[in-house]
Parts: structure tokens; sequence; C-alpha cells
């Protein structure tokens, strides 16, 4: 990426952001009225849609139904529209493996499994448009989808990326900022007790830095945590006066 | 917290991609102003002052602040500059994204349009914002554009524009700043004659498709010192034929100035020529001598055999400039009155600079520094202005200042913020400093160094150690633990490089208090050093190695001579006497080891200037000597980066810094076969060994300054040593020492490579902690591009200054004759070496006003025929040594030949009489 400067001399970023801030979010729950919850996020021009069923039975083999907890199975895809050429297999291939693997360790460090054994809870996250920051998209939506399905967590899980650029760490990274090739942290956080649900980074980085990018990361998180926050009570707003009715 | 306001969408479309980027508007970009109110938030940066200090404009009585369109800005920055001058320059242009001045591209508007007319909405703005601020200050805004349109159309919307060149006539204080202001009136240039001399240069779209289709190639353009009329272009990429590629003729240069990135054009084959060996100096004072140009071109033209063509072409477009400003002088126009000058640059291969001008006769005379502007296609030199005034030539300041200025060499003193990370006075080793060290006073180590050194960064030790075994040591000092990572003394130090030896002065890499003292390895003193230590047997073999930090108290600081009578004298006894014997013939052994691998001596003519204490002038000079203690100090000191080297690409194989002597290519030895060949040696250049050993044995009887004429060729044929990172390359031999791997670790004080090597070491052995730039293996990679370009400046700046204290020396000496060598056979020159000075220069036979003699050039042997006499490569020849300052720029040695005698070309010592010189200088005037 032959100049073009990730973050210029007075510290704006490519998008007019300054290296701390989030990209604009907002936010839907239940937007499917079959599934037990949904939910649908934008941050930035990065859309995705996460859906929720169960907790249920275990489907297909009871061999892999868990005598104490319950089963988290994730699935994740995205659009073949949702990346700038288009893609050929919505799912299935490797990397949307990894990222259901991820996802289903970040959500079963924050629901409480155990008070559904040998039951199944499945997650299905969409992607539908890309523009960097997917996997925390991905565990936002899919946060509001839980807790729309009304499924007990320990908290919400927030999740953030951010990355490093000439000695500055930089909050929830554009596609433009990523495809420049630095280090990328991916980081999911329980915000009320500070404990990390996953960190993720593929890229080399020195570790004098590492602690910076890291606190750059949980405070975006937690900014995610205030955003989501108030769109889960307006939502049980608008319901209970539904309700009220 | 988030701040997004309006969020709209950009579209670019390439190729089938589709790019939607995101573009946040900001409300919290304060106007920058000191005393604003309205956006009083936190404010980064320099502020505007709220007080304009304005020197007195007759345009614009109030105060008032500027806002220059880009093309002012880019163009005039010399102006802008000058501190004190234009205090209240407002170039912070808005950041783009402010949420009021934000301007979206109409349809139909280009990016300049739309650019210029962002600017305009940003003046405007900037009126209102002030006007509420503060109704008594009455600050304004102009707006300074040379832009016609533009300028129209902000009066239009009510901004007070003026054209640069406006603004600058109406400062009543500064009428000199006229001078700087870069030429770019269109009028000025309609005065030129009309006559287009070049072609056009094509635009960047199509250079660029060019180049992608093989058309054009893309290079370094690179001027040549000799032939103002020829040059040549590196050009870039692997590929390995066409890589040098010959430009001849002022039209196919087509106004390139040398480092400018071009792009060329291949001419067929039938069109090649070869480089021409003529040395033709750019002298006409007229503007319109073009017909004489080509007929000068068809000088260099000449009948060449297939074999020397080169590919030849043209340049048909520059893609970037490379124009710095350059020093020089000026060279006053005949005309009376006028205003318009040539300016002469001090480097050869930059053309002179058409600059207009007032104080043409105050700045006769004098070194000036002058930028350039442009090149019009009609012009037969390049337009510039004036920038600065150096000081007198030939002054000993001035002169000095040049050569650094020009060798880009870092010279300023160091700032307060450098200074303020200098240990502070009285400084003692502390308990922390010894955390990690050994505690290494108890040895018996010395220094040996050049006498008069201050900055002592090597010392010894040998001893017998109890199982018969010698421990051998080398101390270096610890100026990693003085210079910590990134701070402001180590961005200066990496900037400057190197230490910067001229005769009579020492431009120092780090300041002088850690230089010359504390880390300095003075005799008697505690310091901090870096310690290498190996276990060897006495037929030198390494058995162990050790590295640590250590304290040393070094035992005596000796010169070379001084360490060599203590070796030589039967009577001396002591320790430090016996530690150096042990060391000396463990370095024999060490240099024959490490010649049998095939390591090569070379030589160069290296002298030293004697200067008188109080005038700083030289009185006499003398070729350096070598002792055994040299090769002695020499060889540990190999021994150590050699050692070092590999330890630390064990440790870090991605990122560590070392040092590569590439082997050069065949074609680099043809001249010294050729040479030796003619004197019926054989040189033999398969190998770096074979090369070694064949001038080893090319001795004659007859004339033993042969051999090291033979070594000073072979040096001239060796390639650049250079650093480079290890995780960016794979090839790590060092030719010239035949070692397989090498790095520098020894001179921390004056090379800045040393400190990378010792904090890559310290890590390695635990002594220290990493940091992030020193596992970047980019980021070492940019460094050692700066690097190798200090290195390179550095050497050329120590060498102009040897030859500015040849002349100053020549000067006080009056014209001598002298014995010397020749070097090079040109074809209408010879390049003479004379030992006795280590001096070397040209003897031209071709002169002005002078019949030609009949020259015939052979470029076989090499041999050049004038009249009767043929001149072989090495032949004995004797010359007239005087100093030539008819052109005070380049003041030049002048050699002329007195033996062998051809009637009408050498010079004849019995009858000359004192009047000669001035007889010439008036011919060379012209």
């Amino acid at each position: 990426m032959a100049g073009l400067d990730l973050l210029s001399d007075q510290g704006y970023r490519v998008d007019g952001r300054r290296a701390g801030e989030l990209r604009k979010i907002q936010a839907r729950m239940g937007v499917f009225a079959q599934a037990d919850g949904s939910a649908y996020i934008e941050q930035g021009n990065t859309k995705a849609l996460a859906v929720v069923y169960g907790p249920h039975e275990i489907r297909g083999s009871r061999a892999r139904a868990l005598p104490d907890r319950a089963l988290v199975n994730c699935q994740y895809s995205s659009a073949t529209f949702s990346t700038g050429e288009r893609k050929r297999r919505p799912h299935g291939d490797r990397k949307s493996c990894e990222m259901g693997l991820q996802l289903r360790q970040t959500f079963e460090a924050a629901i409480l499994t155990q008070l559904h054994p040998r039951s199944q809870i499945d997650i299905y996250v969409q992607v539908l448009q890309a523009d960097g920051g997917t996997y925390a998209a991905c565990v936002n939506a899919a946060t509001l989808a839980v807790l729309d399905a009304g499924i007990p967590m320990r908290d919400f899980v927030c999740a953030c990326s951010a990355g490093f650029v000439d000695g500055t760490a930089l909050a929830d990274l554009s596609h433009v900022e990523e495809a420049a090739g630095g280090p990328q942290l991916a980081l999911a956080l329980l915000p009320a007790s500070g404990q990390i649900a996953l960190l993720e980074m593929d890229a080399r980085l020195h570790e004098d830095h590492l602690e910076r990018v890291l606190e750059a990361a949980a405070r975006a998180a937690r900014d995610v945590h205030t955003l989501l926050d108030h769109v889960v009570r307006q939502h049980v707003c608008e319901a209970s006066l539904l309700l009220g009715d | 917290m988030l701040k997004s306001k309006t969020f709209l969408k950009k579209t670019r479309a390439g190729g089938v991609m589709k790019i939607v980027r995101e573009h946040y508007l900001r409300d919290d970009i304060g106007c920058g102003a000191t005393g604003c109110a309205a956006c009083g938030r936190a404010h980064e940066g320099p502020a505007l002052e709220l007080q304009p200090q304005d020197p007195a404009s007759s345009l614009c009585p109030r105060p008032h602040y500027l806002l220059p369109d880009t093309n002012v800005l880019l163009h005039q920055i010399v102006i802008a500059w000058r501190p004190g001058t234009w205090a209240s320059v407002a170039s912070s242009l808005r950041p783009p994204g402010s949420l009021e001045t934000y301007v979206e591209q109409e349809q139909g508007e280009n990016a300049n349009d739309r650019n210029d007319r962002a600017i305009r909405v940003a003046a405007k703005w900037y009126n209102e914002h002030l006007k509420k601020m503060s109704a008594e200050n009455q600050l304004e805004v102009i707006f300074i554009t040379n832009d016609r349109k533009n300028k129209e159309k902000a009066i239009e919307e009510g901004i007070p524009a003026f054209t640069c060149e406006e603004y600058i006539k109406s400062l009543t204080a500064n009428p000199e700043l006229i001078d700087r202001l870069a030429c770019l009136s269109e009028e000025g240039n309609e005065i030129e004659s009309g006559k287009v001399i070049f072609s056009e240069h094509l635009p960047l779209s199509k250079l660029q498709q060019g180049i992608k289709s093989g058309t054009y190639l893309q290079g370094t353009f690179r001027a040549s010192r000799e032939n103002y009329l020829e040059a040549t272009v590196w050009v870039h990429g692997d590929a390995e034929e066409n890589k040098e590629i010959i430009l001849q003729g002022l039209k196919n240069l087509n106004r390139a100035i040398h480092e400018d990135i071009v792009a060329v054009e291949l001419f067929p084959k039938s069109q090649w020529v070869a480089p021409s060996s003529v040395v033709l100096h750019d002298e006409g004072q007229d503007e319109d001598d073009v017909e004489k140009e080509e007929e000068r071109e068809t000088i260099l033209k000449t009948a060449v055999n297939e074999k020397m063509l080169k590919p030849t072409g043209r340049v048909v477009g520059i893609i970037k400039r490379n124009w710095r400003p350059y020093c020089g002088m000026l060279s006053k126009s005949d005309i009376k009155e006028s205003r318009r000058h040539l300016f002469t640059p001090a480097d050869k291969r930059i053309p002179r600079i058409r600059i207009e001008t007032r104080q043409a006769s105050a700045l006769e005379g004098r070194r000036i520094i002058v930028a350039i502007d442009g090149w019009p296609r009609n012009s037969r030199y390049p337009n510039g202005h004036f920038v600065k005034n150096l000081g007198d030539a030939g002054d000993k300041e001035t002169e000095t200042e040049v050569l650094l200025l020009e060798h880009d060499v870092p010279h300023q003193p160091f700032s307060q913020a450098v200074l303020s990370f200098l240990p502070k006075m009285p400084w003692s080793i502390t308990e922390k400093d010894m955390k990690y060290r050994e505690d290494l006073r108890h040895l018996c180590v010395c220094s040996v160094d050049p006498p008069g050194c201050t900055d002592i960064d090597d010392a010894l030790h040998c001893r017998e150690l109890e199982n018969g075994n010698l421990e051998v040591g080398v101390h270096i000092a610890d100026v990693s633990h003085f210079i910590r990572p990134g701070n402001a003394l180590d961005q200066e130090s990496a900037r400057r490089g190197t230490t910067v030896y001229l005769c009579e002065k020492r431009i120092d890499m780090v300041p002088e208090l850690l230089s010359s003292n504390l880390c300095s390895l003075r005799c008697n003193v505690d310091r901090l050093a870096f310690s290498c230590i190996w276990e060897m047997s006495h037929n030198a073999e390494i058995l162990k190695t050790r590295f640590t930090k250590s304290v040393i108290n070094s035992k005596a600081s000796l010169t070379y001579a001084e360490a060599q009578m203590r070796i030589d004298s039967a009577t001396i006894n002591d320790d430090t006497t016996t530690s150096l014997r042990g060391l000396n013939k463990l370095a024999k052994i060490l240099k024959k080891q490490r010649i049998e691998k095939g390591a090569l001596t070379l030589s160069s003519p290296e002298v030293r200037f004697h200067m008188d204490s109080e005038t700083h002038d030289p009185i006499d000079l003398q070729t350096k000597e070598l002792r055994e203690t040299n090769s002695m100090v020499e060889e540990f000191m190999l021994l150590a980066n050699i050692s070092v080297a590999k330890k630390i690409h064990e440790e870090f194989s991605e990122h560590a810094l070392l040092r590569k002597h590439p082997a050069p290519p065949p074609s680099n030895y043809e001249i010294l076969v050729k040479a030796a060949k003619s004197k019926n040696l054989e040189i033999r250049t398969d190998t770096a060994k074979s090369l070694a050993d064949s001038l080893d044995q090319a001795e004659s009887p007859t004339f033993p300054y042969l051999n090291t004429l033979l070594r000073i060729l072979a040096t001239r044929c060796m390639m650049q040593a250079v650093y480079f990172c290890s995780g960016m390359d794979n090839d790590f031999h060092h030719y010239g020492l035949a070692s397989p791997i090498y790095t520098h670790f020894t001179s921390p004080i004056r090379r800045y490579a040393d400190v990378i090597v010792h904090r890559l070491l310290a890590v390695a052995i635990g002594a220290d902690s990493t940091y992030p730039e020193l596992t970047d293996k980019h980021k070492l990679a940019d460094l050692c591009k700066n690097l190798n370009f200090r290195h390179k400046m550095a050497q050329y700046a120590q060498r102009a200054s040897v030859a500015f204290h040849t002349q100053l020396f020549f000067k006080s000496k009056g014209i001598v004759s002298e014995e010397g060598y020749i070097l090079f056979v040109r074809k209408n020159a010879i390049v003479v070496l004379i030992p006795k000075y280590g001096l070397e220069g040209t003897v031209f036979f071709e002169e002005k006003d002078k019949p030609k003699p009949w020259l015939v050039y052979d470029d076989e042997i090499p041999s050049l025929k004038i009249e009767d006499t043929v001149f072989h490569i090495f032949d004995k020849v004797k010359v007239r040594i005087m100093l030539d300052s008819s052109n005070l720029q380049h003041q030049k040695i002048r050699m002329s030949l007195v033996e062998p005698q051809i009637p009408g070309i050498s010079t004849d010592i019995s009858n000359m009489d004192i009047n000669e010189p001035e007889r010439k200088k008036k011919k060379l005037q012209k």
C-alpha cells in the first residue's frame, strides 16, 4: 500500500477517526420471529446477522451430548457478496471453520452452559458485508442474539479488534487498515469482570507493544459494551411496551 | 467518546472491484489560533500566534495570517523556511474532513479544481471564524495563490487574495526576499528565445504505461563528472542485460539532473555508442551556442569496435526529481546591470543554473546556495533562485562548510534535547551498572591508537592461563550503555551514522562528553566496556569464545610507535609489554592464516598533514607509515568482529546487522589485468585467493613500486562493502577479508552500526533487554541504507578535505616538479599518481588555443601515442605541479608534463619564467 498513510501526522486515520475511536455501531435485536433469538449489527460497513436456537435436545448423534453442560454449536458463514470480490463458497471453507471454532470457544466461556446439561445451543452467524473486524462484529451480534434468546450468560461478550501502526495502537480496524498487513489483535472481553474470553493475534509484535495494543482493544470493547447495553435496554423497553398493550 | 457524525460513502471503481470506504467528518478540529475561545479544545502541535508579527506590507496593513495554496507552498518553501521573516505563515491547512469545510467533488469538476475550491472554502471559514473570535484584533487571512483563475474566484467570494509575487513585493521591510522568490512566473519564460531545444517530457501516466510494457526503462540518472554531455542511467530491477544505459548529447539527456529518477527509451542497436573517454567541461557563457554543442557532441562519437558499444538511449520523461539546494559560485554575467547570472555548482555533475538577483556584485567571489525551480524546454540551463550566502570562497571555514553541505554531512552542534540524555557529571560507576558486568579491572589492559587520538574505543589484553593456554581479550567501549534506544541522543547518532574525520576537524557522531571522555578507554580510569574474550592455544587456535559486559581499567594508552618500541626493546619487561608481545605473536599467526584463506592486502596512497598549530595550515605532509602494531590491533579487531558476527547471527538469524563485501564482477578487473600484462605479469582474478597470490608474486626487480601500484589499481576494482540485515539477504560473504560472515563491533564511538551490534550482542548474552525496533528487520534494513549512505558520504567528504588541504599546501609551496606514475590512460589525457604526496592528477594534452597534437589512443593495451611518444600505464613521468586558481570555484592542482619531453606539449623547466602561470590564467578565464 504505497503512499497511503494509515495514520496522518495530525493523528487521524484514513477514514477520519482518531486512534482509539470506534466506527459507528448500529444494532437491532429480534429481527427474526422463527428463531429463539436473533440480532443484526452494523459496525461501520461491516454487517453481520446472528441467529440462536436452543437450548434444545441434541440433534444427530446422541453421543455428542455432554453430561454436565450444554453443547455450544457455532456456524459461521459469510455471504458471497460480502467482499469486494465475489466469494465462491458461502461456508465450509477453512476460514469459516476456524471462525466457527473461535466463536464456540468464546461463547462456551460466556454462556452458563452447566444450567442445561445434555442439551445443545446453536449459534449461526452470517456476515453480509465485510469491512474489517468480522470476528468482532460476529461476537457482538451473537451476544445480542443469545440475550434475545434469553439464554443465561455470565456477562455480555464484547469484542473488538486492534492494530498497531507507527508506534500507535489503533482500535477497530477497517478493511483498509487490515489489508496493510500490520499486526492485528482480536479480543473478546467480559466487560464487568474484565476477563478475557478469547484473544488472538497472528502476526509478529514486540512484547513491549503488546500491553498497549491490548489496552486499546480492551477500552474499545468496553465502549462496545456501553452501546450494546443501550441497545438491549431499548429493546427490552420496546418489548415490554408491546406486552403491556 | 464516539464522534462519528455525518457519514458518507466514497466509491472508487477500479477494475471490477467496488470499494466502499467510510469517511467520518469531525467537528472537533480547532482553528489553531492560540486565543480562540470557540475552539479552545485540546490542540496539539504548533499554534498560530494571536498577534502575528508581520513584516510591514503595503498591500494589507492589518495583522494577518497567510494561507498559501499547495503550489505556492511547494515551490516557495525556501522563503517560508527562513525563520523570522514569515513568522506568521499559516501553513497548517485545515486537516481534511472537518465538518464545516468539507467539499464534495461536483459533477464535471476535476480533482484540482475541487482542491482549489476547498482551500477557498477554508479561507472563507477562517475569515468568518476569526471575526467572531475577536472584534478588536481584526485578524485577517490572506489567501496566496499563483493561479490566476483561482485568485479571481477568491476575490469574487470576498476573500482577500494576492499572488505570491505581489505579496512579497509589498513587504517593505525585506526587499531582498524577492531574490529568493522562485521564478516561476510565466512572463519570465516568454522573454527567452522562442527556440525549443529539448523535446517534451512525457506525462507520468504515459511513462508508467511504457515502463510496464517494456518500451521505456526506469532508472537513476547519473551525470558524468568528466563529461557534461554524457551520463549513465542505472536501470532499476534485476534484469542482467541493459543494466547501465549510456546517454550522450544535450538533447538525449533532456534536462535530467544528477540523481533524478528518469524513464529512458533505448535506441536501436545501430545507434549505440561507446562511453567516450574524452574529458569535457561546460565552459561556454553564451546561451545560444546550441550549434556549438552539436559540434562538440560529434567529438564524442568516434569509431570504435563493436564490442565496446553499450546500450544507448534518451530520456523521455522524469519520474521523480531529486533536486536539492546546491552549493556553488556565481559567474557574473558580462552584461552590466543584468540581473540574470549563471551559477556554477561545486558538483560538476550538476549543470549550471540561471538565477536572477540584484546583488550580483555582493555575491561575486562568495560561496552561495541556489535551488533549482525548473527547466523550461527552450532554455539551455535550468532556472533557479538564490537561497543563502555561505561566505568567501577559499576561506577555510567556508570551504569546510561547503564540503560538509555538499556531502550531506550533518554537522550542526548537538541540540539541547540530545544533550539532555547525557549522563550527569561527575559520573561514576554505580552498583546498578555492575549488575550484569564482570570486574576486569585487575587485568593488564592497554590501548594502542594513532597519536592524538582522543576517542579510544578499543583496548586489548593477553595473559597466560594456568592450563598453559593464552587468554586474549578485546575490550570495546560500552557506548550502548550510555545511548539508550529511542531517545533523542540515539536518534541523532543514528542519523549521523558515523564520525567524519576531516583534515583539521572531527565531526562527532556522539557528543564530546561521550566520545572523548566517558566512552573513551583512557588509561588509569575505570571505564565500562564490552569484552570479547578468547582462550587460545599458542598456535592461535580459538578454544573458547566468551562475551561479557565488563569494567576495565586501562594501564596504558600507547601510540603505535610506542607500542612498537616496547615490543622491540629488550630491556622493558613489565606486564603491559609482555602482554603486547603475546598479542603480537598471535596476531602474526592469525594474519598468516587469514592470508592463506585468501584475504586481500590492498593499498591506497594515504597521506597525513602536519598542521601549523596556530593557523591550521598544512606545513608538510607524509604518507602514513604502517608498523607491525597497526596490523596487530587490526588483526584482533577483525577476529572480534567475526566472532561477534557469528554469535549475533546464531541468535538472531532474521535481524542481525552484518557487513558484506560482494565479489566484484570479472569485468571490473579488466583494467588491472591489462595493465599487468603490459608489464609482462599475470594477474589471476578468478578467486580472491588467486588474486591475492598473483598480487604477491607481481614483483619487478627494477621497479619496486610496481607492486604497490598494482594494489592501488586492484583497490579501485573492488565493490563497496555494505551493511545489511541478515533477514533481507542471503549472501553474507566478505570478499576482501575472505570471511563467510562479518560485522562491525569494535568502534561504537564513531560508527552507529557498532552500537546496534552491541545491543544485539547484549541481548544475546542476556545482559540487556530487547526493544521493538531491534527486532524489526524492515526498520533495520532502512537503518542500514542510511548508514551505507552516510559512510559513503563521509568517505567522499574526507577525500574532498584532503584535496582541499593539498591545494593549500601547494599554494604555499609554489610550483614543484615531481616524479610520478601513470595510473590510467585516457583518450586525451593521462592520470598521474605522485606517491610522495599521495596525489593524483590529470595531465591534459589538448588545450584550447594550442595546436592539437597528434593523439592516437589504443584501448586494448591501453596506451596513448602523442606525436612520437607512447604512454603506457605505469610509465614513470615527471610532472610539474602547481595550483591553478584561475577558477575560484574549482581551485585545482594542475599538472603538466615535464618528462619525457614532447615538443610543444611538455613544459620546459629551464626557460620557465614567473609570468607564465599568469599568462595561463588569462587564457583559462576566457
